[in-house]
């Protein structure tokens, strides 16, 4: 067969299709929407009628593929590390219920936070929840491990882990595909309580996945993912997890690397070989991508004055690894900082020229000059960029979501004239219930539900809030003559300014909902006409 | 052989279409490859790049390593500097002279040539006049890869190849211009050895 050209994340696609996997569960989320992408796209995979359509949020997917996994079918749910955070419920109970078929979870962690709001390490969260870890180093061994992990999986009854990062997510290599494997068939799991986590069951379930662990790490052990591979200079000893490896190997000509090292894909980490490790080496450095998890493990409260890494400086603390990091923890290379000539401008990203949030912003903008600034309570999206100048419109961006619930907390402590913006996908995602308790409590607050039609930070994918907007709002509450909206254009500034003025003055709960559609979604369906026009 | 090649610009420039084209020349040569890209927030007109790595040997790292890239092709003139610690001392600065203004703080242009003219080995092609000239001036992505070409350790008729795969759909007219397109970016730069 071929190699194909594929995104780290388009390889996790493929191999999941060729694994006999039935549906994938996600939201759009960088660095991994890719995945779900590519599963869409697929011939293979529309004609067996995998599931690929996108979950209103992280939390959903999750709990979709726990249905699906019960009965008896591949699924795999994929996210960003922050999303993980939401989907943390389903995810840490799906370890107690353990699966029926294969289930896995791809988590995509964003060291040096490219495009997220932290550097989280989901290794801590599948530690947390006793469940095993697969961490490809490499392309191809992504494809590899998502193609065997759904049998590992099902043998040992365990959602699995698999973690990656934003270089491995969005880097091509050539890939080698293996056979395709036939999906389930429909099964019931053996035992009928199995997912009913009554206190009753829910320790006996327990008490077997503590039991596991030691299965667990004897596969970590036996894993081809996990190599010790000698070296003649015990001087030092290395320890390199996941992509790290290639900047080890990066180091070294034909990668030859001179001393011993301990390559991991597969947690639990396999005790019995980095101990080997540890006593043959006078030295060990740990290589890892994102938090000193490892590193954390060996060394504990007390400290050992043998083990360097990112807690010591050896490496950075924080931020993504990359050759020349490696390289200076060698010993091969002197740190230095990057020559930028002091004549480049920084630049920033910034919202589309024509963006709608930005016709939205200049009449809020405007209405917030009399009452004072700080007001304003915002979300993750485009529209977070409205922070920065020239727009300078926002004044909080902390989780999917949080606009609301943090604009009725300041309302709640005595603030006037708070405002939430937050856009039509994030609303569906994680915006409801904020609302829902600020009708409850009849909130003094203006939400601004800023309507593109899609989830536009993230490529542009299907949003569920498309056509409900008024619907959902009417329906948690919100007064009918406080729900208004306008079509933000420059030409109707002065009617936004009117409708957001008297909303904000309004001692209640007011939704405003400017629609018109993302310019880039547009653009993409325009030239999708004009395509089809030339065919027929 | 082996060429690692950044590739710099501004998210929505179409950075993408160069690494498209060496990837594509790459893979159908039977070299091994690995190319990082920026996708996300960075790509609503902030700078991006992306890293490109060509071999007959495996490659181990997504990214270049500092003071390595032998290429560094920008389709904008401040980007072209953004990266210029990771071009190797002899390596080459291929850069488009067509600034893309989308900040208020954009330095004085005259400013910015002088820098790259700092570096040893540079070569600033008007890569939009001459898509102009040939009345295409959606490839002036092309014209800089042609430019390029001459210091990219691969054979020139792969890149050819390559555009025939990836503009086959759309034409042999589209697949014209844009070898056109690359021969004309080539001769620039051999016309200033």
């Amino acid at each position: 067969m071929d190699k194909l050209l594929l995104l780290g994340d388009e390889a996790i696609g493929q191999a999941a299709i060729d694994a006999g996997l039935s549906g994938v569960y996600a939201y759009p989320g960088t660095p991994s929407t890719e995945i779900t992408e590519y599963i869409q796209k697929n011939k293979v995979a529309k004609e067996k009628g995998i599931h690929s359509e996108w979950a209103a949020n992280e939390k959903t997917a999750m709990e979709a593929a726990i249905g699906m996994s019960y009965a008896g079918k591949r699924s795999m749910v994929c996210m960003k590390h922050v999303g993980l955070n939401v989907a943390a419920d389903a995810f840490m109970n799906s370890a107690i219920t353990g699966v029926n078929g294969g289930m896995l979870v791809v988590v995509a962690d964003d060291p040096s936070m490219h495009s997220s709001q932290n550097e989280q390490d989901s290794r801590y969260f599948a530690d947390f929840a006793l469940i095993p870890i697969l961490e490809p180093s490499n392309q191809q061994e992504a494809y590899d491990m998502i193609y065997d992990g759904f049998e590992l999986s099902e043998k040992f009854n365990t959602p699995i882990l698999v973690r990656i990062t934003t270089r491995l997510a969005h880097s091509r290599a050539g890939i080698l595909r293996k056979s395709p494997k036939e999906e389930n068939k429909n099964s019931l799991p053996t035992n009928l309580k199995q997912f009913v986590l009554l206190p009753s069951i829910a320790r006996k379930n327990y008490k077997v996945l503590i039991g596991n662990q030691v299965h667990f790490e004897k596969a970590s052990e036996e894993s081809t993912y996990n190599k010790y591979i000698d070296g003649k200079d015990k001087s030092l000893g290395i320890i390199a997890a996941g992509i790290s490896y290639n900047y080890l190997l990066e180091n070294y000509e034909d990668g030859n690397v001179p001393y011993p090292v301990v390559k991991i894909g597969q947690y639990p980490l396999p005790s019995d070989m980095i101990r080997k490790l540890y006593e043959e080496c006078d030295e060990i450095l740990i290589l890892e991508d994102g938090y000193p998890f490892i590193e954390n493990k060996m060394t504990g409260v007390l400290g050992d004055k043998k083990i360097k890494g990112r807690l010591t400086g050896d490496l950075p603390r924080d931020g993504e690894l990359n050759p020349n990091h490696v390289a200076v923890a060698l010993g091969l290379e002197k740190a230095k900082e990057d020559y930028v000539a002091e004549v480049i401008a920084p630049r920033p990203p910034a919202l589309c020229p024509g963006c709608g949030h930005t016709d939205v912003f200049l009449a809020l903008n405007e209405v917030m000059a009399d009452y004072g600034p700080g007001r304003v309570f915002s979300d993750i999206g485009c529209y977070t960029l409205a922070a920065l100048p020239p727009l300078n419109a926002i004044n909080t961006c902390v989780d999917m979501g949080a606009s609301i619930p943090m604009a009725k907390g300041a309302a709640d402590a005595g603030m006037k004239h708070v405002v939430a913006f937050i856009g039509d996908s994030t609303f569906t995602h994680s915006g409801m219930t904020g609302l829902l308790d600020c009708v409850y409590e009849k909130t003094p607050i203006t939400v601004i539900i800023s309507d593109n039609d899609t989830t536009g930070m993230t490529g542009g994918q299907a949003s569920h809030a498309e056509h409900v907007l008024h619907q959902i709002c009417k329906g948690l509450g919100v007064e009918e003559e406080h729900i208004r909206s306008f079509i933000p254009l420059r030409k109707n500034h002065d009617e936004a300014v009117k409708i957001l003025k008297e909303e904000i003055e309004y001692e209640g709960v007011s939704v405003i909902i400017p629609h018109r559609e993302c310019v880039r979604t547009l653009e993409r369906k325009n030239k999708m006409k004009i395509k089809a026009k030339k065919i027929n | 052989m082996k060429s690692d090649i950044i590739l710099s610009g501004v998210g929505g420039q179409g950075i993408l279409s160069i690494a498209a084209t060496i990837g594509t020349a790459a893979l159908q040569s039977g070299l091994y490859m690995k190319q990082s890209e920026v996708h996300g927030m960075s790509q609503r007109g902030g700078d991006v790049s992306s890293n490109m790595r060509i071999s007959d040997k495996p490659i181990a790292s997504d990214l270049i390593p500092k003071g390595k890239a032998d290429v560094i092709i920008s389709v904008e003139p401040m980007e072209a500097l953004r990266y210029i610690s990771y071009l190797k001392p002899d390596g080459w600065l291929i850069t488009n002279s067509k600034p893309f203004n989308n900040i208020p703080n954009y330095p004085d242009i005259e400013e910015i040539y002088k820098e790259i003219k700092k570096v040893k080995n540079h070569i600033i092609v008007d890569a939009d006049a001459i898509a102009k000239e040939l009345k295409s001036i959606r490839s002036s992505n092309i014209v800089m890869l042609g430019a390029a070409s001459p210091y990219i350790d691969m054979d020139y008729e792969s890149f050819k190849k390559a555009l025939k795969t990836i503009f086959g759909a759309k034409g042999q007219d589209i697949v014209d211009k844009n070898i056109l397109a690359l021969d004309k970016g080539r001769e620039f730069t051999l016309s200033q050895k």
